[in-house]
């Protein structure tokens, strides 16, 4: 039942694009398809939470290629992820109501969005190989057509090249890892795919084929490059769900192939995840810190974010692998419930900074700040979640990460020395990336938010209308109540881990004050309703000791000028000022920074210039030099295109003479 | 009598062979095609001599149609083009003959080593006759590939596919149907290649394949 009204709502939502497309000349066509959308999700989202009447739900219809049909299954994964995707699906619709408003040519992104959000569901649904893959192409493809909503700018277009190019080459390499995967005899569903057995080497490389295909989706280091590239070209809220929820697609993916269909992992599996995984976190991180555009910065903030998943998806197979399934459990538990909050504050801030792109048509920090006073609402909902993907207490961002360091500081019971030594290398990473990340976010809450307008359009700016405001008002709750109440989630993501790792944490609502205890509560446990309690405490009682002993009402005065005669709010501290130091110290490992400092010289009245060049090094050492191998090989294969018709059959027959010679010996 | 029906098949297809070396080695147009219908008719004797050996009637009938169409229909067409076209009397420039029928020695010898070992289970007339049937389009093929004349690249072909017919007799159990279906595809190719063969004529003022490369601006 679960299973066909989904897929009822999936084909429903394929029906509303094709409305979009026959209603288009209608003035309420976008408010329509946004409302029809949020509908849909959430009777997924229902059915994913209402209980099943199986463990595990499945069915074949009739459709593709004949006598074989598309497999569908729900399972509890497959449950969680639904909730995940159409929760996110749902925001981001009911967002574009409002924001789907100021879009100027709407035939752009209505008939792709609806089949967007049926792809995400279709590929977490499929139960076959040929599904999962068709399912995959179609929501790149409908993800693409987004991306290129505002293709007049020559910066989109490129986004676009970028971003299909990489989708290709990412569904290529699933094609080939479900091609392995299913063997010589080629059975395609993934019931059978489990059943079957392979050697060693042949799991080793569906891993690397899986990481290959499945990063390239979701941001995973060196794939990320399309990212950064593609967030800012989308609409807002287009962006938020290729951030926060298709990167979680790909999650899935991830977990269904290495967890479920691979069969048990060897301990060297959990080498490539967490590697990459840590490398996507710092590179992540440290790109987002010195980014001055808003909605670049989020790109990169999610490839960070992804890093941290797979940290803890390698952490759960490395435990998984020595039959470690408490410690497993909770690595798997942390991974999934760092899925679901970066799904939600991810969300969230995308849609904050497409208020700010609306309201004031900037997407640099360097050119907003003092967006307090002229968008208030949208300042506090974004500091929300700010804060919350800063990891801060007691918000959600904090419990998950602090969930994979209790994973980490549980890895020395680990047998082999590989993975010892691996493991503290990669907690290193994490923190390092999770203090750069709270620093990443103060810097651009603080210089957009904070301060005094540095433009006319920040000061001009207002807060968005109420579809919007109540979009981000009811994530931020949701954030705040994964904060505060984690048993509620973990005990929800605990019988996935039970099936997909062979343990689960144990039942958190059994514990006294709902607080929560990743392996036993005289080890370490947290209780996030006691930190708010706290923070509110503190901050109240600071609050009256000031207004009882200082002044009791609050005024507004101009800031110190430091003594100079007229300071414009260019002068005041920016965003790359607050990079700098990072930009300076690491600059020139991580991304090969040049300053150019171009200084008139004494009695030239011109300006002085201090120019900053930054490079993507995986750009310049990884992508240009196979790009310039492509193109010498495709100019190399040109002359087989003007052959005379003796030199073709000439190919031809010595292809021929060349195979019989070697069927000769 | 076992082993001098295997011979006299042996004999039929080593002629079908030797023919095509004949056609390798032909380079006016007139003898080409005369050759090509001895080509056709030693085919349709083998073929014949296969049906009479396999006991095997529709295979008559395939005879009857090599002998039909190969040895009457088409070249007498052939024929019939190439007056229309004034080029009876052109003798092709074709360049080292002599490396030619080396190389079409080699494919001979290279079919033998391929299939000997690879048909070593099969009855020992089909086993030699599917080894000259391969080389008989090996040298179909070098044909095609060393001419330039549209004629006797249609004779190449031509040559090539009498090769599959041979290769598909001698393996007992092809089936009318797609005998009959082959025969009329050769033939339909022929008229489509009959029909372009004028309209190139129309354009260029003669059927050399380097006339076209010319157009399509490629290296001639």
């Amino acid at each position: 039942m679960p299973l066909y009204l989904a897929l009822t709502s999936v084909s429903a939502l394929l029906a509303v694009s094709v409305y979009a497309i026959v209603d288009r000349r209608n003035h309420d066509v976008s408010r329509n398809v946004y409302r029809l959308c949020i509908g849909l999700c959430g009777v997924i989202f229902l059915a994913a939470v209402m209980p099943r009447g199986a463990h595990v739900v499945s069915t074949t219809l009739p459709l593709g290629l004949p006598w074989i049909g598309m497999h569908f299954r729900i399972d509890v994964l497959t449950a969680f992820f639904l909730a995940v995707v159409n929760l996110g699906g749902a925001a981001a619709s009911a967002y574009a109501i409002g924001y789907g408003a100021h879009e100027k040519e709407p035939i752009r992104v209505l008939p792709f969005y609806p089949a967007f959000l049926a792809g995400m569901n279709l590929v977490v649904l499929a139960d076959d190989a040929f599904t999962f893959l068709v399912a995959w192409e179609f929501m790149s493809l409908a993800s693409w057509a987004l991306v290129l909503t505002h293709h007049h700018e020559e910066e989109n277009r490129r986004a676009g090249f970028v971003y299909l190019l990489m989708a290709s080459f990412g569904g290529f390499a699933l094609l080939m890892a479900f091609g392995v995967l299913g063997g010589v005899g080629g059975a395609y569903d993934f019931a059978s795919i489990r059943e079957s057995t392979r050697a060693g080497w042949t799991s080793g490389l569906v891993l690397a084929l899986a990481i290959v295909g499945m990063g390239s989706k979701a941001g995973l280091a060196p794939l990320h490059i399309w990212l950064p590239l593609a967030h800012p070209a989308a609409p807002s809220h287009v962006s938020a769900l290729m951030s926060g929820v298709m990167t979680k697609v790909a999650v899935y993916g991830f977990i269904r192939v290495v967890f479920d269909l691979l069969g048990p992992p060897a301990f060297w599996w959990s080498v490539e995840p967490m590697t990459f995984g840590a490398a996507s976190a710092l590179i992540g991180v440290l790109f987002a810190t010195i980014q001055s555009d808003l909605k670049k910065l989020l790109a990169y903030s999610t490839i960070e974010n992804i890093g941290v998943i797979f940290i803890a998806l390698g952490l759960a197979l490395a435990f998984k692998a020595n039959g470690m399934a408490l410690p497993a459990a909770l690595a798997f538990t942390a991974a999934l419930f760092h899925v679901f909050n970066h799904s939600l504050f991810k969300s969230l801030l995308f849609f904050g900074a497409g208020a700010v792109l609306n309201a004031s048509g900037e997407r640099s920090i360097e050119r907003l700040g003092g967006l307090i006073h002229s968008m208030p609402k949208t300042a506090f909902l974004f500091l929300g979640g700010c804060v919350a993907i800063a990891a801060l207490p007691p918000l959600n961002g904090f419990v998950s990460e602090w969930l994979v360091f209790q994973a980490i500081l549980l890895s020395p019971a680990l047998p082999q020395w590989t993975v010892k030594l691996l493991v503290p290398a990669v907690g290193v990473a994490l923190a390092l990336s999770a203090a750069l990340g709270a620093g990443c976010y103060i810097r651009a809450y603080g210089v957009a938010f904070l301060g005094r307008p540095r433009s006319e359009a920040a000061r001009a700016a207002h807060d968005p209308d109420r579809w919007s405001l109540a979009t981000m008002a009811v994530l931020l709750t949701l954030c705040l109540t994964a904060g505060l109440l984690p048993s509620l989630v973990i005990d929800t993501i605990s019988p996935v881990a039970k099936d997909f790792v062979g343990g689960r944490m144990p039942t958190q609502a059994e514990l006294s004050w709902l607080s929560i205890a990743p392996v036993a509560e005289s080890r370490s446990s947290y209780n996030g309703l006691l930190v708010f309690a706290f923070i509110l405490f503190s901050a109240y009682s600071a609050r009256w000791v000031i207004h009882k002993f200082g002044t009791a009402r609050s005024r507004r005065a101009p800031a110190w000028d430091c003594g100079y005669i007229e300071t414009s709010p260019m002068t005041q501290y920016t965003g790359s000022s607050f990079a700098q130091p990072i930009r300076r110290t690491l600059g020139v490992i991580a991304f090969s920074v040049r300053e150019r400092l171009d200084m008139p010289a004494p009695g030239d009245t011109r300006a002085a210039r201090l120019s900053v060049d930054v490079k993507d090094r995986i750009f310049d050492y990884l992508y240009a030099p196979l790009t310039r191998a492509v193109e010498s090989c495709a100019a190399g294969l040109n002359i087989l295109s003007l052959l005379t018709i003796q030199e073709y059959l000439a190919l031809v027959f010595a292809a021929l003479v060349f195979l019989l010679v070697l069927v000769a010996i | 009598m076992e082993l001098l029906t295997i011979d006299i098949a042996h004999v039929l297809a080593g002629a079908l062979l030797l023919t095509s070396f004949m056609l390798l080695y032909q380079d006016r147009l007139s003898g080409l095609i005369n050759i090509y219908t001895l080509h056709a008719v030693i085919l349709s004797l083998s073929v014949a001599w296969q049906a009479y050996y396999q006991d095997a009637h529709h295979l008559y009938l395939t005879a009857a149609i090599a002998a039909i169409f190969k040895a009457l229909i088409i070249p007498f067409s052939l024929r019939r083009i190439i007056k229309r076209l004034r080029i009876h009397r052109t003798v092709e420039v074709v360049g080292g003959v002599g490396i030619t029928m080396l190389i079409g020695i080699f494919l001979v010898a290279l079919s033998l080593v391929v299939m000997l070992p690879a048909t070593a289970s099969a009855d020992p007339l089909s086993r030699e006759d599917i080894a000259f049937a391969l080389a008989i389009v090996l040298l179909g093929l070098l044909m095609m590939v060393t001419r330039r004349n549209v004629v006797s690249q249609i004779i190449g072909f031509m040559s090539l596919e009498n090769g599959l017919v041979l290769a598909a007799a001698g393996a007992n159990g092809m089936p009318l149907v797609v005998e009959i279906s082959v025969a009329f595809s050769i033939l339909i190719a022929f008229i489509v290649i009959g029909i372009f063969l004028f309209r190139i004529r129309e354009r260029f003022d003669n059927v050399d394949l380097s006339e076209l490369d010319r157009v399509r601006g490629g290296r001639s």
